[in-house]
């Protein structure tokens, strides 16, 4: 449970504090920082930061600028939009306190764009590739349709307990921050591509390299299900594939960004199980 | 039908159930969203999803009194045949859910664990912990992604709806877009539009929803001649965290585990509230409701808690409303047992830990019962007719609008739990109609026959609104007037309604409706520019507060949401039984005035000029008559007694008007 005590002791906070931006104006495009000192009020967050340095429209020293681009929706840290970097941590902005990050940091905010995925521009990034690999490991249920057949399967209080965890992913792109065997692609369109060779192009590229975390904690989720684990074998097949699990160093510094505590690596050990399993009953298959 | 194409914009529950659906029926999709559909505001919902079930059933429940509960709550506003239909669906829908592999919450036997929701008498409700809106929406948002794999989808993500297009005799054919990462603006063919939007919470600045809730598609709707359902209808829940940013949710079962509300008797009382001495403590709700004490029902724990900061101007703090909710009485291990979850919640985001200091909370904007005006196709019994065109339709013919964004679910206050429900059901049922629609479209008249000179028209009425907008040189800040509005939106049109302030209200907005047409961009740039597209839809905010605010000027009376204290009906004085029974008599009397003058949809129309016109439109009351909502009042058996009896007697009358119709 939360460590607490009735009056929280709390460096004195400052008149006002710099917010530090690493900035940048498109693709391709070189980065920069921008400095903004913003006066102290009590109960901000980095998204009241930023909405606040929006309706400034200038830096410190008066130069104006355009508002910094970033990413959010929900800011209740369910929808997994405002991700970025925070004093070096990977996190959300929305329950990123001011109040608190001043107590460990002093006066100085530092907020960087992922580094694991191309920046669309400021703090914005593209995390196409994380719902691509959804697709490749075909992290859903495959029901026959949607007419009315009756309620699912019946299941174990204990089996609801395990899956929740795991469904709570909101595809947030913290785990794969934090993981070295996840590296940034980043592809441009070519002149004379069409846009959907482009697509095509990016998904088969993304398809080839690793998958993440995430994707891998989905094939457990969705192998659990007792509807879900008829097509197991196609996730496996997927999951084995080339960017598959195999990729995986082991790190274990997924588990320790996730902000819903999704048991990561727990889900890669099983899923590492399961792929021995699903390569030798493939090989006996064949034989 | 091979190149036909339906558009759907928004891809939150209803726009996936609509989306998932169409595909099944082998209709493709084109599946629009300003935001990844992951993200959308659907995962904000944390309650439940409300059906009649296996268990309710034999205690006495079925549909008919979910109905019953839905419009009741909805204080007769809603369409009856529209409820009807969701409450028998409710049930299917569940299942469907529960195949598509949501994990809701289960029972040590396995079945689907429910709960017991506001309004109701029965544990209807399914859950998936405290986040049953994302698990719900996830399971749909794995399922059209399964249709994107086969091709039948194709989304655009990080596109901004900018308008409909119509041809000349006003049917829709399409839309325009604007790509929000490369601003390119573009035109869709369609030969049907869905606009499943959500609802518009940021007109009134900082409410409990996304930051995406701006309302602005609906606007756009409107501007091209879509009519606009009970805007005025605007729920509002009691405990709500305020932040700088946004008002997140505090769950009433704070209050349901003993939490004190209360504010210094001094205006701002400067010392920390534990120094606070009890004498100096003002529980307003127990010394007002002694014998309900802090858990008086939640439209009056609502009024109350605005009504002390506003009114009598005690909020505990200077420049921002809040009162205390207090739990430090508790011991600290038995809250953390019985309230952990939303206790961390608090300490999430506000970083104070309320086992020891008191939570500040306020009400806060919650849910637009209000939206686009929609249509159905009614059967003799009071159902909708499966596979109609017209069920979900605009009044803009291949137009149409599901979930939050639809006015007729929900009446004048949405039930708990019910959310969920319209916006899944709302979408499956569309489906069908739009299969009926694509059918039978006249030769020629599909939207790849369009002549493209349409859609050149609209997108370059899109592309000079554009580039006008980023030339504006007229000073005017975007994110201040939006400050501004929400300031005044939530001060006039939020708990309590008084007509002068509504009417200052209303000059005030015509006012910043006037300056955020002068609004100078601090980015003039054409990639990714999120000022020029919050700065659209800000303008386009305008139409929809000024219909919110000219429908609620105009409804003088207490309707669910919408309370107007100088319109009330007071309980009865009387101690004498007769006189009593005289004074329950006059106020059934004036209820039937009441009912016979307002119970009746506010629609409002906006002309060129972004003005609001408002008329009124019979509402479907045909299943159940309307009677009083009396939780509270003084006298409130007897009324319900003599309303019974009247009730019945013209039931009786009508009956033997109907046998005496028959008999010649």
């Amino acid at each position: 449970m939360i460590a607490h005590s009735e009056e929280t002791p709390s460096r004195p906070k400052p008149q006002s504090f710099t917010v530090k931006v690493l900035r940048k104006n498109g693709p391709g495009q070189p980065s920069y920082w921008a400095y903004f000192t913003i006066p102290y009020e009590p109960e901000l967050n980095v998204i009241s930061v930023l909405q606040k340095i929006a309706a400034r429209g200038q830096e410190d020293g008066g130069k104006k600028c355009a508002p910094v681009c970033w990413d959010c929706n929900c800011l209740e840290e369910v929808c997994g939009a405002c991700t970025m970097v925070i004093n070096g941590k990977v996190r959300q902005s929305c329950s990123a306190l001011i109040d608190v990050l001043l107590d460990e940091h002093g006066s100085t905010l530092e907020l960087r764009p992922m580094t694991k995925f191309p920046v669309v521009r400021d703090l914005m990034v593209d995390r196409s590739r994380m719902f691509q690999a959804l697709k490749k490991v075909k992290a859903w249920v495959p029901v026959d349709g949607y007419y009315d057949l009756g309620p699912g399967p019946k299941q174990s209080m204990a089996a609801q307990e395990a899956a929740y965890p795991l469904s709570e992913c909101m595809t947030c792109g913290c785990c794969l921050e934090a993981c070295p065997q996840y590296s940034k692609i980043e592809l441009d369109q070519q002149s004379g591509e069409s846009t959907e060779a482009f697509q095509e192009r990016k998904a088969e590229t993304f398809d080839a390299n690793f998958v993440g975390p995430h994707a891998i904690s989905q094939v457990v989720l969705f192998n659990m299900n007792p509807t879900g684990e008829m097509n197991k074998r196609e996730r496996m097949d997927a999951i084995t594939d080339e960017g598959g699990i195999q990729v995986c160093g082991n790190a274990q510094n997924c588990v320790a960004v996730c902000p819903k505590h999704i048991p990561l690596t727990r889900s890669i050990a099983k899923i590492g199980r399961d792929a021995t399993f699903h390569t030798l009953k493939k090989w006996f298959d064949w034989s | 039908m091979a190149k036909q194409r339906v558009l759907i914009v928004g891809g939150g529950l209803a726009g996936l159930a609509a989306t998932m659906k169409l595909a099944e029926l082998g209709i493709a999709v084109d599946l629009m969203s300003i935001t990844p559909v992951k993200r959308s505001h659907s995962v904000c919902a944390q309650g439940g999803i409300n059906s009649v079930n296996d268990q309710t059933r034999q205690l006495g429940d079925n549909e008919w009194k979910h109905f019953d509960d839905t419009i009741y709550g909805g204080d007769f506003l809603n369409h009856q045949p529209p409820v009807n239909e969701m409450a028998l669906w409710a049930p299917k829908v569940i299942d469907l859910m529960d195949r598509l592999g949501v994990t809701f919450n289960r029972t040590p036997e396995g079945f689907l664990d429910r709960r017991r929701f506001g309004g109701t008498l029965y544990k209807r409700t399914a859950f998936a912990g405290a986040t049953t809106g994302q698990q719900l929406l996830y399971a749909l948002d794995e399922q059209v992604r399964r249709w994107e794999v086969e091709g039948l989808v194709k989304k655009y993500e990080a596109w901004d709806f900018m308008s409909p297009i119509l041809d000349d005799a006003g049917v829709c054919v399409g839309a325009v877009a604007q790509d929000i990462v490369t601003m390119e603006l573009r035109s869709f063919r369609a030969d049907a539009v869905v606009v499943a939007t959500g609802g518009c919470g940021l007109i009134y600045g900082r409410s409990t929803m996304s930051m995406t809730c701006t309302g602005s598609a609906a606007s756009r709707c409107l501007q091209v001649g879509a009519k606009y359902g009970n805007g005025e209808c605007i729920q509002v829940h009691p405990t709500a965290i305020p932040g700088a940013d946004k008002l997140r949710l505090m769950s009433e079962s704070a209050r349901g585990e003993g939490g004190r509300v209360w504010v210094p008797r001094t205006p701002q009382d400067s010392r920390s509230p534990k120094s606070i001495p009890e004498a100096e403590r003002y529980y307003f709700l127990e010394e007002r409701y002694p014998a309900y004490g802090n858990l008086v029902p939640r439209d009056i724990a609502t009024r109350e808690i605005f009504n002390v900061c506003v009114n009598e101007g005690l909020s505990v703090e200077k420049d921002r409303q809040c009162v205390y909710l207090d739990l430090t009485h508790i011991d600290a291990a038995e809250l953390t047992r019985k309230l952990g979850g939303i206790l961390d919640i608090y300490q999430k985001f506000q970083g104070v830990d309320p086992r020891y200091t008191p939570m500040k909370i306020f009400p806060a904007v919650h849910y637009s019962m209000g939206g686009l005006w929609t249509d159905y196709q009614r059967t003799e019994e009071g159902r909708l007719e499966v596979g109609s065109p017209k069920n979900q339709v605009t009044n803009i013919p291949n137009l149409y609008a599901v979930g939050e964004v639809d006015y007729h679910y929900h009446g004048a206050n949405r039930l708990g739990a019910n959310s969920l429900l319209s916006c899944i059901f709302s979408g499956l049922f569309l489906a069908p109609g739009l299969e009926t629609l694509l059918k039978n479209v006249p030769e020629g008249q599909a939207a790849h026959e369009r002549p493209q000179s349409l859609y050149d028209t609209a997108l370059a009425k899109q592309a000079d609104r554009h580039q006008s907008l980023l030339k504006n040189t007229g000073g005017e800040n975007p994110y201040l007037i939006h400050q501004e509005l929400g300031n005044v939106m939530t001060k006039a049109a939020t708990v309590v309604r008084v007509n002068e302030q509504l009417e200052n209200a209303i000059g005030v907005v015509h006012d910043l409706g006037e300056r955020v047409k002068r609004c100078s961009l601090s980015d003039t740039g054409s990639w990714s520019n999120q000022n020029v597209l919050f700065t659209k839809a800000l303008q386009d905010m305008f139409p929809i507060a000024k219909a919110i605010l000219k429908g609620a000027l105009q409804r003088d009376e207490c309707r669910g949401a919408h309370y107007k204290p100088a319109f009330e009906l007071p309980g009865l004085t009387s101690e004498n039984y007769e006189e009593r029974h005289q004074q329950a008599e006059q106020w059934c009397d004036k209820f039937q005035e009441n009912v016979d003058k307002f119970l009746k949809s506010t629609i409002a129309t906006i002309d060129a000029d972004g003005e609001p016109t408002i008329t009124y439109e019979e509402v479907d009351t045909s299943l159940l008559p309307p009677r009083p909502r009396l939780y509270g009042l003084v006298g409130a058996d007897i009324i319900e007694k003599v309303w019974k009896e009247r009730t019945s007697a013209k039931q009786a009358a009508a009956k033997a008007a109907k046998a005496a119709e028959v008999a010649s």
